[in-house]
Protein backbone atom coordinates (compact mmCIF):
# COMPACT_ATOMS: atom_id res chain seq x y z
CA UNK A 1 0.00 0.00 0.00
CA UNK A 2 1.07 2.78 -1.11
CA UNK A 3 -1.29 5.70 0.19
CA UNK A 4 -2.57 6.44 3.59
CA UNK A 5 -5.73 4.78 4.53
CA UNK A 6 -6.73 7.92 6.18
CA UNK A 7 -8.15 11.34 4.99
CA UNK A 8 -7.12 13.18 8.07
CA UNK A 9 -4.56 12.86 10.20
CA UNK A 10 -6.66 13.28 13.58
CA UNK A 11 -5.05 11.14 15.76
CA UNK A 12 -2.61 8.08 15.88
CA UNK A 13 -5.32 5.52 16.74
CA UNK A 14 -7.02 5.85 13.15
CA UNK A 15 -3.24 5.37 11.50
CA UNK A 16 -2.71 1.71 10.27
CA UNK A 17 1.02 0.25 11.44
CA UNK A 18 1.33 0.64 7.18
CA UNK A 19 1.01 4.17 7.36
CA UNK A 20 3.23 5.08 10.28
CA UNK A 21 5.78 2.99 7.99
CA UNK A 22 4.78 4.47 4.86
CA UNK A 23 5.06 8.40 6.53
CA UNK A 24 8.41 7.76 8.03
CA UNK A 25 9.86 6.23 4.89
CA UNK A 26 8.47 9.66 3.36
CA UNK A 27 10.25 11.19 6.03
CA UNK A 28 13.19 9.84 5.02
CA UNK A 29 13.45 11.20 1.47
CA UNK A 30 12.53 14.72 2.91
CA UNK A 31 15.27 14.55 5.66
CA UNK A 32 17.91 14.61 2.37
CA UNK A 33 15.85 17.46 0.93
CA UNK A 34 16.24 19.99 4.25
CA UNK A 35 20.31 19.14 4.71
CA UNK A 36 20.96 20.27 0.68
CA UNK A 37 22.25 23.45 -0.31
CA UNK A 38 18.29 24.22 -1.89
CA UNK A 39 15.82 23.08 0.92
CA UNK A 40 12.54 23.17 -0.89
CA UNK A 41 10.78 21.33 -3.60
CA UNK A 42 8.03 21.76 -5.96
CA UNK A 43 5.56 19.09 -5.01
CA UNK A 44 2.86 21.04 -3.39
CA UNK A 45 2.37 24.43 -5.67
CA UNK A 46 -1.06 24.18 -5.94
CA UNK A 47 -1.33 23.65 -2.92
CA UNK A 48 -3.18 26.16 -0.40
CA UNK A 49 -2.76 25.33 3.59
CA UNK A 50 -4.23 27.43 6.44
CA UNK A 51 -2.49 26.77 9.95
CA UNK A 52 -5.03 27.76 12.18
CA UNK A 53 -3.79 28.05 16.17
CA UNK A 54 -6.58 28.59 19.04
CA UNK A 55 -4.20 27.86 21.46
CA UNK A 56 -0.41 29.14 21.66
CA UNK A 57 2.41 27.49 19.96
CA UNK A 58 6.05 28.02 18.84
CA UNK A 59 7.52 24.93 17.87
CA UNK A 60 4.53 23.09 16.29
CA UNK A 61 3.61 26.18 14.48
CA UNK A 62 6.94 27.63 12.96
CA UNK A 63 7.45 23.46 12.37
CA UNK A 64 4.39 23.07 10.21
CA UNK A 65 5.20 26.68 8.34
CA UNK A 66 8.73 25.27 7.61
CA UNK A 67 7.60 22.09 6.02
CA UNK A 68 5.00 23.71 4.17
CA UNK A 69 7.14 26.17 2.86
CA UNK A 70 9.73 23.54 1.75
CA UNK A 71 6.99 21.79 -0.18
CA UNK A 72 6.17 24.93 -2.02
CA UNK A 73 2.49 25.55 -0.80
CA UNK A 74 1.01 28.80 -0.37
CA UNK A 75 0.25 29.21 3.44
CA UNK A 76 -1.59 31.51 5.76
CA UNK A 77 -1.61 31.72 8.97
CA UNK A 78 -4.08 32.58 11.94
CA UNK A 79 -3.99 32.75 15.48
CA UNK A 80 -6.84 33.01 17.50
CA UNK A 81 -5.53 35.61 19.97
CA UNK A 82 -5.84 38.64 17.07
CA UNK A 83 -8.96 36.75 15.64
CA UNK A 84 -12.80 37.07 15.17
CA UNK A 85 -13.09 34.33 17.31
CA UNK A 86 -12.54 36.93 20.38
CA UNK A 87 -15.36 38.78 18.94
CA UNK A 88 -17.73 35.25 19.09
CA UNK A 89 -17.20 33.81 16.16
CA UNK A 90 -17.96 29.96 16.18
CA UNK A 91 -15.21 27.25 14.61
CA UNK A 92 -17.53 26.20 12.06
CA UNK A 93 -17.59 29.71 10.41
CA UNK A 94 -14.20 30.97 11.56
CA UNK A 95 -13.26 27.83 9.38
CA UNK A 96 -15.85 28.13 6.25
CA UNK A 97 -14.88 31.94 5.82
CA UNK A 98 -11.36 30.60 5.12
CA UNK A 99 -12.32 27.80 3.16
CA UNK A 100 -14.19 29.90 0.67
CA UNK A 101 -10.76 31.63 0.29
CA UNK A 102 -9.72 27.75 -1.68
CA UNK A 103 -7.89 26.11 0.92
CA UNK A 104 -6.96 23.05 0.54
CA UNK A 105 -5.95 21.79 4.13
CA UNK A 106 -6.15 23.24 7.52
CA UNK A 107 -3.53 22.61 10.34
CA UNK A 108 -5.55 23.36 13.54
CA UNK A 109 -4.32 23.10 17.20
CA UNK A 110 -7.46 23.62 19.73
CA UNK A 111 -7.84 23.63 23.33
CA UNK A 112 -10.67 21.18 23.09
CA UNK A 113 -10.44 17.22 22.58
CA UNK A 114 -12.32 16.21 19.42
CA UNK A 115 -12.10 19.59 17.56
CA UNK A 116 -10.01 18.01 14.56
CA UNK A 117 -12.48 15.35 14.01
CA UNK A 118 -15.09 17.79 14.49
CA UNK A 119 -13.98 19.78 11.85
CA UNK A 120 -12.93 17.12 9.58
CA UNK A 121 -16.38 15.98 9.35
CA UNK A 122 -18.00 19.31 8.21
CA UNK A 123 -15.34 20.86 6.05
CA UNK A 124 -14.29 19.58 2.60
CA UNK A 125 -10.61 20.26 3.24
CA UNK A 126 -7.86 17.95 4.50
CA UNK A 127 -7.09 18.41 8.26
CA UNK A 128 -4.33 17.52 10.15
CA UNK A 129 -4.41 17.82 13.97
CA UNK A 130 -1.56 19.93 15.36
CA UNK A 131 -3.09 19.19 18.78
CA UNK A 132 -6.77 19.01 20.35
CA UNK A 133 -6.74 19.45 23.83
CA UNK A 134 -5.17 16.35 25.99
CA UNK A 135 -6.67 14.30 23.02
CA UNK A 136 -3.93 14.11 20.71
CA UNK A 137 -1.13 15.00 18.89
CA UNK A 138 -0.80 12.54 16.30
CA UNK A 139 2.23 14.74 14.50
CA UNK A 140 4.89 15.20 17.74
CA UNK A 141 4.08 11.26 18.19
CA UNK A 142 5.18 10.42 14.48
CA UNK A 143 8.45 12.30 14.93
CA UNK A 144 9.35 11.16 18.68
CA UNK A 145 8.76 7.32 17.32
CA UNK A 146 10.76 8.39 14.05
CA UNK A 147 13.47 10.04 16.15
CA UNK A 148 13.68 6.42 18.67
CA UNK A 149 14.32 4.60 14.72
CA UNK A 150 16.78 6.71 13.40
CA UNK A 151 18.57 6.83 16.66
CA UNK A 152 18.09 2.90 17.80
CA UNK A 153 17.12 1.58 14.34
CA UNK A 154 14.29 0.29 15.10
CA UNK A 155 10.88 0.75 17.40
CA UNK A 156 10.21 -2.49 17.83
CA UNK A 157 11.15 -4.17 20.67
CA UNK A 158 12.43 -1.10 22.12
CA UNK A 159 11.76 -0.49 25.83
CA UNK A 160 10.29 3.80 26.06
CA UNK A 161 8.95 5.27 30.03
CA UNK A 162 6.78 8.03 29.40
CA UNK A 163 7.65 10.63 32.05
CA UNK A 164 5.09 13.25 33.75
CA UNK A 165 2.04 14.69 33.47
CA UNK A 166 0.22 11.74 31.68
CA UNK A 167 -3.25 13.11 32.76
CA UNK A 168 -2.68 16.13 30.71
CA UNK A 169 -0.45 14.88 27.92
CA UNK A 170 -1.69 14.86 24.02
CA UNK A 171 1.66 13.78 23.83
CA UNK A 172 1.40 11.16 25.85
CA UNK A 173 -1.79 9.61 24.42
CA UNK A 174 -0.74 10.31 20.92
CA UNK A 175 3.01 8.56 21.75
CA UNK A 176 1.40 5.65 23.49
CA UNK A 177 -0.47 4.81 20.37
CA UNK A 178 2.26 5.29 18.25
CA UNK A 179 4.71 2.96 20.21
CA UNK A 180 2.70 -0.44 20.34
CA UNK A 181 1.65 0.37 16.76
CA UNK A 182 5.42 -0.30 16.01
CA UNK A 183 5.72 -3.13 18.55
CA UNK A 184 7.01 -1.27 21.34
CA UNK A 185 6.73 -1.49 25.04
CA UNK A 186 5.48 1.76 27.16
CA UNK A 187 5.29 2.66 30.48
CA UNK A 188 4.31 5.12 32.34
CA UNK A 189 5.72 6.76 34.77
CA UNK A 190 4.78 9.79 37.09
CA UNK A 191 2.82 10.56 40.75
CA UNK A 192 -0.60 9.01 40.97
CA UNK A 193 -2.63 11.92 40.75
CA UNK A 194 -1.19 12.04 36.98
CA UNK A 195 -1.66 9.12 36.24
CA UNK A 196 -4.95 8.29 34.68
CA UNK A 197 -6.85 5.72 36.48
CA UNK A 198 -7.39 3.24 33.71
CA UNK A 199 -4.14 3.56 31.18
CA UNK A 200 -2.93 0.43 31.92
CA UNK A 201 -6.10 -0.99 29.51
CA UNK A 202 -4.15 0.60 26.58
CA UNK A 203 -1.86 -2.15 27.61
CA UNK A 204 0.89 -0.28 29.48
CA UNK A 205 2.82 -0.82 32.64
CA UNK A 206 2.94 1.97 35.34
CA UNK A 207 5.51 3.24 37.54
CA UNK A 208 5.18 5.71 40.29
CA UNK A 209 9.27 5.01 40.96
CA UNK A 210 11.27 7.17 38.69
CA UNK A 211 14.41 5.25 38.88
CA UNK A 212 12.96 1.52 38.30
CA UNK A 213 11.61 3.15 35.39
CA UNK A 214 14.70 4.43 34.02
CA UNK A 215 16.91 0.85 34.92
CA UNK A 216 13.86 -0.82 32.88
CA UNK A 217 13.92 1.50 29.99
CA UNK A 218 16.06 1.82 26.72
CA UNK A 219 14.17 5.27 26.06
CA UNK A 220 12.71 8.13 28.51
CA UNK A 221 10.40 10.89 27.18
CA UNK A 222 10.28 13.69 29.48
CA UNK A 223 7.27 15.72 29.81
CA UNK A 224 6.59 19.01 30.59
CA UNK A 225 4.40 19.41 33.83
CA UNK A 226 1.36 21.61 31.60
CA UNK A 227 0.62 23.96 34.53
CA UNK A 228 -1.63 25.74 32.28
CA UNK A 229 -3.82 22.48 31.86
CA UNK A 230 -4.29 22.08 35.56
CA UNK A 231 -6.78 23.51 37.68
CA UNK A 232 -6.81 21.59 40.66
CA UNK A 233 -3.37 21.10 42.64
CA UNK A 234 -2.06 18.07 41.73
CA UNK A 235 1.23 17.68 43.58
CA UNK A 236 2.35 19.43 46.28
CA UNK A 237 5.27 21.75 44.76
CA UNK A 238 7.07 22.24 41.76
CA UNK A 239 10.25 21.67 43.87
CA UNK A 240 8.98 18.24 45.31
CA UNK A 241 8.08 16.79 42.27
CA UNK A 242 11.21 17.99 40.46
CA UNK A 243 12.98 15.94 43.08
CA UNK A 244 10.54 13.29 42.91
CA UNK A 245 10.38 12.71 38.92
CA UNK A 246 13.10 15.27 37.38
CA UNK A 247 15.91 13.55 35.61
CA UNK A 248 19.30 15.06 36.64
CA UNK A 249 22.66 14.16 35.63
CA UNK A 250 23.72 12.03 38.81
CA UNK A 251 20.52 9.93 38.35
CA UNK A 252 21.11 9.31 34.53
CA UNK A 253 24.92 8.45 35.31
CA UNK A 254 24.05 6.12 38.30
CA UNK A 255 21.92 3.61 35.20
CA UNK A 256 23.09 0.50 34.28
CA UNK A 257 22.95 1.67 30.50
CA UNK A 258 22.97 4.51 28.25
CA UNK A 259 19.43 5.54 27.47
CA UNK A 260 17.89 7.70 24.88
CA UNK A 261 16.38 10.96 26.85
CA UNK A 262 13.63 12.72 24.72
CA UNK A 263 11.38 15.88 25.57
CA UNK A 264 8.67 17.48 23.04
CA UNK A 265 9.12 20.55 24.18
CA UNK A 266 9.05 23.45 25.61
CA UNK A 267 11.74 22.51 28.79
CA UNK A 268 11.45 23.32 31.79
CA UNK A 269 15.04 23.32 32.71
CA UNK A 270 15.51 22.41 36.32
CA UNK A 271 11.79 21.09 36.67
CA UNK A 272 11.80 18.12 34.58
CA UNK A 273 14.95 17.82 33.29
CA UNK A 274 18.03 19.42 34.50
CA UNK A 275 20.08 21.67 31.77
CA UNK A 276 23.12 19.63 31.82
CA UNK A 277 21.00 16.37 30.87
CA UNK A 278 19.17 18.63 28.01
CA UNK A 279 22.25 19.50 26.60
CA UNK A 280 24.03 16.13 27.20
CA UNK A 281 24.96 13.70 24.48
CA UNK A 282 22.37 11.07 25.03
CA UNK A 283 19.87 13.94 24.76
CA UNK A 284 17.96 13.73 21.22
CA UNK A 285 15.82 17.14 21.86
CA UNK A 286 17.62 19.27 18.89
CA UNK A 287 17.18 16.25 16.64
CA UNK A 288 13.51 15.43 17.66
CA UNK A 289 12.67 19.36 16.10
CA UNK A 290 14.76 18.71 13.23
CA UNK A 291 12.64 15.05 12.41
CA UNK A 292 9.98 17.37 13.21
CA UNK A 293 10.01 18.87 9.68
CA UNK A 294 10.71 15.88 7.69
CA UNK A 295 7.94 14.04 9.23
CA UNK A 296 5.36 16.90 9.02
CA UNK A 297 6.97 17.34 5.49
CA UNK A 298 5.74 13.38 4.92
CA UNK A 299 2.65 13.55 6.45
CA UNK A 300 1.20 16.91 4.64
CA UNK A 301 2.68 15.31 1.01
CA UNK A 302 0.86 11.96 1.70
CA UNK A 303 -2.86 13.83 2.64
CA UNK A 304 -2.12 15.99 -0.02
CA UNK A 305 -1.71 13.62 -2.52
CA UNK A 306 -5.75 12.54 -1.83
CA UNK A 307 -6.96 16.03 -2.66
CA UNK A 308 -9.09 16.11 -5.93
CA UNK A 309 -9.57 18.93 -8.03
CA UNK B 1 1.51 -8.77 -25.38
CA UNK B 2 4.29 -9.93 -27.96
CA UNK B 3 7.86 -9.45 -27.46
CA UNK B 4 10.67 -8.40 -29.55
CA UNK B 5 14.23 -8.14 -28.34
CA UNK B 6 16.00 -4.57 -29.74
CA UNK B 7 19.28 -5.52 -28.21
CA UNK B 8 20.26 -8.65 -26.85
CA UNK B 9 23.11 -9.30 -24.75
CA UNK B 10 26.12 -9.01 -27.28
CA UNK B 11 24.99 -5.74 -28.49
CA UNK B 12 24.34 -4.89 -25.45
CA UNK B 13 27.57 -4.67 -24.17
CA UNK B 14 29.06 -3.60 -27.68
CA UNK B 15 26.25 -0.44 -27.31
CA UNK B 16 27.67 0.27 -23.04
CA UNK B 17 31.49 -0.08 -24.55
CA UNK B 18 30.52 2.31 -27.63
CA UNK B 19 29.03 4.93 -24.79
CA UNK B 20 31.98 4.50 -22.52
CA UNK B 21 34.22 5.82 -25.30
CA UNK B 22 32.11 8.45 -26.20
CA UNK B 23 32.54 9.75 -22.57
CA UNK B 24 35.97 9.62 -22.57
CA UNK B 25 36.61 11.52 -25.83
CA UNK B 26 33.88 14.28 -24.28
CA UNK B 27 35.13 14.26 -20.35
CA UNK B 28 38.68 12.85 -20.80
CA UNK B 29 40.12 11.36 -17.61
CA UNK B 30 36.64 12.69 -15.55
CA UNK B 31 38.93 15.03 -13.32
CA UNK B 32 35.91 17.26 -13.69
CA UNK B 33 33.00 15.30 -14.54
CA UNK B 34 30.38 13.20 -13.25
CA UNK B 35 28.03 10.56 -13.60
CA UNK B 36 24.56 10.92 -12.26
CA UNK B 37 21.91 8.19 -12.62
CA UNK B 38 18.15 9.41 -12.54
CA UNK B 39 16.22 7.03 -9.92
CA UNK B 40 14.91 4.38 -10.10
CA UNK B 41 16.67 2.67 -13.57
CA UNK B 42 18.90 4.68 -14.40
CA UNK B 43 21.36 4.03 -11.61
CA UNK B 44 21.84 0.63 -13.62
CA UNK B 45 23.12 2.10 -16.22
CA UNK B 46 25.47 4.36 -14.22
CA UNK B 47 26.44 1.59 -12.32
CA UNK B 48 27.58 -0.67 -15.62
CA UNK B 49 29.14 2.62 -17.07
CA UNK B 50 30.69 3.17 -13.67
CA UNK B 51 32.54 -0.28 -13.91
CA UNK B 52 33.19 -0.55 -17.77
CA UNK B 53 34.96 3.24 -17.26
CA UNK B 54 36.96 2.46 -14.56
CA UNK B 55 38.47 -0.82 -16.34
CA UNK B 56 39.36 1.73 -19.54
CA UNK B 57 40.63 4.47 -17.55
CA UNK B 58 42.13 3.33 -14.60
CA UNK B 59 40.53 5.79 -12.57
CA UNK B 60 38.17 6.32 -10.12
CA UNK B 61 34.68 7.80 -12.08
CA UNK B 62 32.40 9.83 -9.33
CA UNK B 63 28.73 8.71 -9.47
CA UNK B 64 25.55 9.57 -7.86
CA UNK B 65 21.81 8.80 -7.43
CA UNK B 66 19.09 11.43 -8.06
CA UNK B 67 15.50 10.90 -6.84
CA UNK B 68 13.11 12.87 -8.48
CA UNK B 69 9.82 11.89 -7.16
CA UNK B 70 9.23 15.48 -5.91
CA UNK B 71 9.95 17.51 -8.84
CA UNK B 72 7.47 15.37 -11.08
CA UNK B 73 4.79 17.58 -12.63
CA UNK B 74 1.95 14.67 -12.25
CA UNK B 75 1.32 15.04 -8.68
CA UNK B 76 -2.03 14.69 -7.65
CA UNK B 77 -2.74 13.31 -11.23
CA UNK B 78 -2.23 10.12 -9.81
CA UNK B 79 -4.31 7.40 -7.86
CA UNK B 80 -1.88 7.18 -5.10
CA UNK B 81 1.26 9.55 -4.04
CA UNK B 82 4.53 8.81 -5.76
CA UNK B 83 6.54 7.24 -3.36
CA UNK B 84 10.47 8.55 -3.21
CA UNK B 85 14.04 6.31 -3.97
CA UNK B 86 16.84 7.52 -2.33
CA UNK B 87 18.89 10.35 -3.33
CA UNK B 88 22.81 9.65 -3.03
CA UNK B 89 25.02 12.52 -3.95
CA UNK B 90 28.16 12.96 -1.54
CA UNK B 91 29.74 15.17 -3.71
CA UNK B 92 29.59 19.24 -4.75
CA UNK B 93 28.27 19.38 -8.06
CA UNK B 94 29.12 23.23 -8.15
CA UNK B 95 31.20 23.89 -11.46
CA UNK B 96 31.19 19.99 -12.48
CA UNK B 97 30.52 18.38 -15.72
CA UNK B 98 27.67 16.52 -15.14
CA UNK B 99 26.21 13.70 -17.38
CA UNK B 100 22.69 12.79 -16.34
CA UNK B 101 21.45 9.15 -17.00
CA UNK B 102 18.29 7.51 -17.88
CA UNK B 103 17.77 4.09 -19.02
CA UNK B 104 14.98 5.20 -21.46
CA UNK B 105 14.31 9.31 -22.88
CA UNK B 106 10.46 9.28 -24.28
CA UNK B 107 8.58 12.30 -23.21
CA UNK B 108 11.62 14.08 -21.47
CA UNK B 109 8.84 14.81 -18.42
CA UNK B 110 11.28 12.87 -16.11
CA UNK B 111 14.62 14.65 -17.62
CA UNK B 112 12.86 17.88 -17.15
CA UNK B 113 12.13 16.96 -13.76
CA UNK B 114 15.51 15.67 -12.97
CA UNK B 115 17.21 18.82 -14.54
CA UNK B 116 15.27 20.73 -11.69
CA UNK B 117 16.10 18.17 -9.19
CA UNK B 118 19.77 18.46 -10.00
CA UNK B 119 19.90 22.26 -9.79
CA UNK B 120 18.87 22.20 -6.34
CA UNK B 121 22.43 20.91 -5.50
CA UNK B 122 24.49 23.76 -6.90
CA UNK B 123 25.11 25.49 -10.39
CA UNK B 124 26.73 22.50 -12.67
CA UNK B 125 29.12 24.11 -15.40
CA UNK B 126 27.51 21.73 -17.85
CA UNK B 127 25.07 19.01 -18.28
CA UNK B 128 24.43 16.65 -20.67
CA UNK B 129 21.96 13.76 -21.43
CA UNK B 130 23.16 10.02 -21.85
CA UNK B 131 20.02 7.31 -22.66
CA UNK B 132 20.48 4.03 -23.13
CA UNK B 133 17.13 4.10 -25.24
CA UNK B 134 15.75 6.80 -26.98
CA UNK B 135 11.98 6.59 -28.48
CA UNK B 136 12.05 9.38 -30.84
CA UNK B 137 8.94 11.45 -31.85
CA UNK B 138 7.71 10.62 -28.69
CA UNK B 139 8.76 13.86 -26.93
CA UNK B 140 6.47 16.28 -25.03
CA UNK B 141 8.87 18.57 -24.24
CA UNK B 142 12.38 20.08 -25.84
CA UNK B 143 14.55 17.50 -24.47
CA UNK B 144 17.52 15.72 -26.45
CA UNK B 145 20.15 13.65 -25.38
CA UNK B 146 23.86 13.97 -26.33
CA UNK B 147 24.70 10.36 -25.79
CA UNK B 148 22.29 7.19 -27.08
CA UNK B 149 22.72 3.84 -26.68
CA UNK B 150 20.00 3.29 -29.16
CA UNK B 151 17.50 4.87 -30.62
CA UNK B 152 13.89 3.32 -31.86
CA UNK B 153 10.55 4.27 -33.31
CA UNK B 154 7.96 3.29 -31.30
CA UNK B 155 3.81 3.92 -30.42
CA UNK B 156 2.36 5.36 -27.35
CA UNK B 157 0.81 1.75 -26.29
CA UNK B 158 4.04 0.19 -27.31
CA UNK B 159 6.56 -0.43 -23.78
CA UNK B 160 10.28 -0.72 -23.86
CA UNK B 161 12.35 -2.15 -21.11
CA UNK B 162 16.06 -2.40 -20.30
CA UNK B 163 16.93 -5.54 -18.70
CA UNK B 164 20.24 -5.84 -16.57
CA UNK B 165 21.93 -9.28 -16.00
CA UNK B 166 22.37 -8.41 -12.21
CA UNK B 167 18.57 -7.82 -11.46
CA UNK B 168 16.63 -9.61 -14.36
CA UNK B 169 19.12 -11.69 -15.35
CA UNK B 170 20.34 -10.76 -18.73
CA UNK B 171 21.53 -8.39 -20.39
CA UNK B 172 18.47 -7.39 -23.02
CA UNK B 173 16.23 -4.32 -24.18
CA UNK B 174 12.76 -5.54 -24.93
CA UNK B 175 9.83 -3.91 -27.02
CA UNK B 176 6.65 -4.97 -25.67
CA UNK B 177 3.89 -4.28 -28.14
CA UNK B 178 -0.08 -5.06 -27.58
CA UNK B 179 -1.26 -7.62 -30.43
CA UNK B 180 -4.19 -5.77 -31.19
CA UNK B 181 -3.08 -2.45 -31.83
CA UNK B 182 -3.28 -1.55 -35.89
Amino acid sequence: MDSLSVDHVIGIKDLTKNDIELIFKTADAFKEVINRPIKKVPSLRDITIANLFFENSTRTRLSFELAEKRLSADVINFSAASSSVKKGETLIDTVNNILSMKVDMVVMRHPNPGAAKFLSERIDAKVVNAGDGTHEHPTQALLDAYSIREKLGSVEGKKVVIVGDILHSRVALSNIYCLKKLGAEVMVCGPTTLIPKYIAELGVLVEHNLRKALEWCDVANMLRIQLERQDIKYFPSLREYSMQYGLNKELLDSLPKEIVVMHPGPINRGVEITSDVADSKQSVILQQVENGVAVRMAVIYLLASKVKR
Amino acid sequence: MERQEILNSKHFELTINRLCYQLIEAHGDFSNSVLIGLQPRGVNVVTRLKQNLEAIIGKEVKCGNLDITFYRDDFRRRESPLIPSTTNIDFDIENKDIVLIDDVLYTGRTIRSGLDALLAFGRPAKVELLTMIDRRFRRDLPIQADYVGKTVDTLVSERVSVEWKEIEGEDKVILFTQENNG
